[in-house]
């Protein structure tokens, strides 16, 4: 049906280059009137980058965008609102301050003798609402809303302003499920007046709720557009993971797995991340896969304390703990290498060898400094045996390589001697060489007893160095793999919810 | 029905409210027209310079200049009338064009060069008060007969207060300031401006245009307050209305302005003047109080209003309702 209609919108050969990467590659995107198209991509695929030289944020560097056969070039959002093409972020870009109404109509207001007629405003906010199915009093200030209201205030407002195109960017991220169920009825009433809506977000099961089509990106460019009714999820899981699903065969000593170290019991925050059980056993790595947004920097954070929990228990060696802050988990003798470590992790300009014993020293305490020499000791130590390649122990640790940066970062919780490590993407963003040596550091601590759990989005990684993986979906844990069936088409299954396949 | 975002407003007019009855029990003569006629009229002048800091401080900034700019337009008449035989009129009208450009050029500094209100008009505090030094030092009587005419305008109520101009010219102000604030565009944007500057943006608000036209309007009622001071002290002198610019932020504040922008009334300001001004007169009356008790109630009052603002913020974000009540039966 879709197909008879001419499109809204038509992108052809999009590309956009930064210094040293190509962002897009010949980006294809066709939207036709009253579908929903899901924009599906893992970071850094060029979701965001497309959305940017759509809405003229980003100047592109190649191709056409023909909206309603006219070919544009938008240079500015407000340039592209006036084309059509409106945009809603998942931060609501609205003022908290303003009242619902003035949000709606600021810029445009309705006016009366040369002055704003509040009457007119309110009346017209309210009808506006109602056609969206909300009835709020539009002379309560935004801020007094939920961000669902809010996120349906500035949908309403971005159609007013364009009304061809919508783009919804992750609008449901930070929402309940009845909360989503408002987003989507509104995208259903806009289906049904014929807008080309884009749909970008990381919860596979809300793009097969909503959606009609989708495009998925990876690395810049299109590797398939697809009609959902006929697709299955797991095609668009390998679509956006992209591996050769070629299963690797570990080849690794048998675990010689110890006691029982750490055991949680419907351990959760609400709106974070769904209650689960969790049980480590010394010499063991845990797994945690799931896409993006699944809640696996979630689990470790929570574990970690940086997050607090707010039901289940934690028991250690099978006495019960309590894990309310990362200061307890490190007396607790955890240990986490954060996600981010540029923001989480380093202290930039402080010297290697004073970012290495940070995590020793604060839990030493402040006024019982570590001894210099121990100091030199630990630090050479470390760098010796991790291989950190630097020019001194005095350099700012700003100054070293991605990889570097990251196994001084395991350096500091290593000089803890932790029992539990936990590592949150610990290979993001460093090259190959560094790649391996950290994967074959995790195998030496497994082997050594100590208890590990990793998230990652290299499945391929996850598969060489876990002894059980657990599949995250949507902030809840959905399935556990052990032994033989750890391969990486099981944990696409997996992530795609559907019969794992049989073990090979 | 309240809305939460009025209640600051009604909490400052309850405290006005509470205070002026507190004084009047305790000395019934301030209830006649004659302090309230003299309340409008000493605080004529700052009354209307808070009206231009309530625009700066709702678009999220400061104007640290407004006391000098008052002290240069005085000594800047002063000198005028001494040494030219312009009609102060065509004066009005040139030293108004002087704070007007001096606050557009102060505005278009913070928005082209990305400065901190703050500093900005830091600097122009200096330049400003520098500027009056450099007219004169000394106090400049000013006897012009035009002068008189204006000073001996007034409208006497029943009770012998007397109603001067000045004090209608504040009330005036005063409306042509809740007006613009609610009534207008540029009003809309200046609250705009306070929610968040880049939303404000992405919204199509002209920052530059807002920016430039807050500060210019706060530089012309600075420049307004100056003429009404003159023709309140019949003199210019450089050294006169220091600090007012502060007297101008707590009035704002106290009237239930929020100090980060985005929040607050026109009005509050204007009761944020009297409750000022009130706890003066009261201090006159009394007799004995050193009249620094002034700064000491007005101290602990922005301590409590603040304390009330951050209170609000909680109350709104805990009262945030859940989405679901809102989807209309369909």
């Amino acid at each position: 049906m879709a197909s008879v209609t001419d499109p809204v919108l038509e992108c052809r050969g999009i590309s956009k280059f930064f210094p040293g990467a190509i962002a897009l590659d010949a980006v294809d995107l066709t939207l036709y009137p009253g579908e929903v198209h899901a924009l599906l991509g893992e970071n850094g695929a060029g979701k965001s980058t497309l959305i940017k030289c759509l809405t003229g944020a980003y100047r592109r560097d190649a191709g056409t965008i023909v909206l309603n056969n006219q070919e544009i070039s938008p240079n500015s959002t407000q340039d592209s609102q006036k084309l059509g093409i409106g945009t809603v972020y998942q931060e609501v870009n609205l003022l908290p301050n303003l009242t619902v109404a003035e949000n709606l109509f600021l810029g445009r207001q309705p006016m009366w003798h040369g002055f704003i007629s509040q009457r007119k405003m309110m009346t017209m906010a309210r009808d506006l609402l109602a056609e969206f199915g909300l009835s709020v009093n539009p002379a309560e200030p935004l801020s007094a809303y939920s961000v669902a209201v809010q996120q349906v205030v500035a949908i309403a407002r971005a159609v007013e302003l364009s009304g061809k195109v919508l783009i919804l960017d992750e609008p449901t991220a930070s929402l309940d499920r009845d909360e989503v169920d408002l987003i989507f009825s509104v995208i259903e009433k806009l289906k049904a007046r014929g807008l080309a809506i884009v749909f970008i977000t990381h919860f596979l099961d809300q793009v097969f709720e909503i959606s009609d089509r989708a495009t998925v990106l990876r690395n810049g460019r299109v590797v398939g557009t697809r009609r959902l009714a006929d697709a299955s999820q797991t095609e668009i899981v390998t679509l956006m993971l992209g591996r050769q699903l070629e299963d690797r065969i570990h080849d690794r000593a048998p675990p010689a797995i110890g006691d029982t170290l750490i055991e949680l019991t419907n351990f959760g925050k609400r709106g974070m991340i769904t209650p689960f059980d969790l049980t480590v056993r010394k010499g063991e790595v845990v797994g945690l896969a799931g896409l993006l947004g699944s809640g696996r920097t979630e689990t470790a954070e929570i574990i970690f304390g940086a997050v607090q929990a707010d039901q289940g228990d934690a028991r250690l060696e099978g006495k019960k703990i309590s894990i309310r802050n990362p200061r307890e988990a490190v007396t607790h003798r955890f240990a986490l290498c954060p996600e981010d470590r540029k923001s989480d992790g380093i202290v930039g300009d402080l010297s290697v060898r004073e970012n290495i014993i940070l995590a020793l020293q604060a839990r030493q305490g402040w006024f019982r400094p570590l001894p210099k020499a121990k100091v030199n000791e630990l630090a050479e130590a470390y760098v010796k045996a991790l291989d950190i390649r630097l020019a001194s122990l005095d350099m700012p640790i700003r100054l070293l390589s991605g990889g570097n940066q990251q196994k001084a970062l395991l350096a500091r919780w290593l000089a803890t001697n932790p029992a539990f490590l936990i590592l949150d993407e610990p290979t993001r963003g460093i090259d190959v060489g560094a790649h391996a040596e950290i994967i074959a550091l995790i195998e030496k601590l497994r082997e050594d007893g100590m208890a590990l759990l990793v998230a990652s989005s290299e499945l391929e990684e996850l598969v060489a160095y876990s002894t059980r993986v657990i599949v995250l979906r949507d902030r809840r844990q959905v399935s556990e793999l052990t032994g033989d069936d750890i391969t990486t088409s099981n944990i696409v299954a997996a992530i795609a919810d559907e019969p794992m396949a049989e073990a090979v | 029905m309240i809305r939460s975002t009025h209640l600051p407003l009604l909490i400052t007019i309850a405290t006005f409210l509470l205070a002026f009855t507190l004084c009047a029990s305790q000395y019934p003569a301030m209830l006649s027209t004659r302090v309230v006629a003299n309340l409008l009229t000493d605080n004529a002048f700052l009354g209307i310079a808070a009206v231009g800091m309530t625009f700066v401080i709702l678009s999220g900034g400061i104007d640290l200049s407004v006391g000098s700019v008052i002290a240069f337009t005085g000594v800047f008449l002063a000198v005028i009338l001494r040494d030219t035989s312009i009609h102060p009129l065509v004066a009005f009208v040139l030293v108004l064009a002087i704070t007007i450009s001096f606050g557009a050029a102060m505005g278009a500094m913070i928005h082209y060069l990305e400065m901190p209100p703050f500093i900005v008009t830091l600097a122009g505090m200096f330049l400003a008060r520098g500027a009056a030094y450099v007219l004169s030092t000394d106090s400049v009587p000013i006897t012009h007969e035009f002068y008189d005419t204006l000073q001996s305008l007034y409208w006497k109520a029943p009770g012998g207060g007397r109603f001067r101009l000045t004090g209608i010219i504040m009330l005036l102000t005063f409306l042509a300031g809740i007006i613009v604030a609610h009534r207008t565009r540029f009003g809309q944007n200046v609250y705009a401006l306070g929610g968040g500057l880049s939303t404000a943006r992405l919204m199509g608000v002209p920052l530059a245009r807002t920016t430039i036209g807050i500060y210019a309007t706060s530089g012309g009622l600075a420049g307004l307050a100056g003429i009404i001071f003159s023709l309140y002290t019949s003199a210019g002198y450089s050294l006169a209305t220091v600090g007012v610019e502060l007297d101008a932020i707590a009035a704002v504040v106290i009237g239930g302005t929020l100090l980060t922008g985005g929040t607050g009334f026109v009005a509050g300001t204007f009761f944020g003047i009297l409750i000022m001004g009130l706890i003066q007169t009261f201090i006159v009356f009394d007799g004995t109080l050193s009249s620094w008790w002034t700064k000491i109630v007005i101290g602990g009052l922005l301590f409590g209003f603040i304390l009330l603002q951050k209170g609000l913020t909680w109350a709104t974000t805990l009262r945030r309702k859940p989405a679901t009540e809102f989807a209309a039966q369909s």
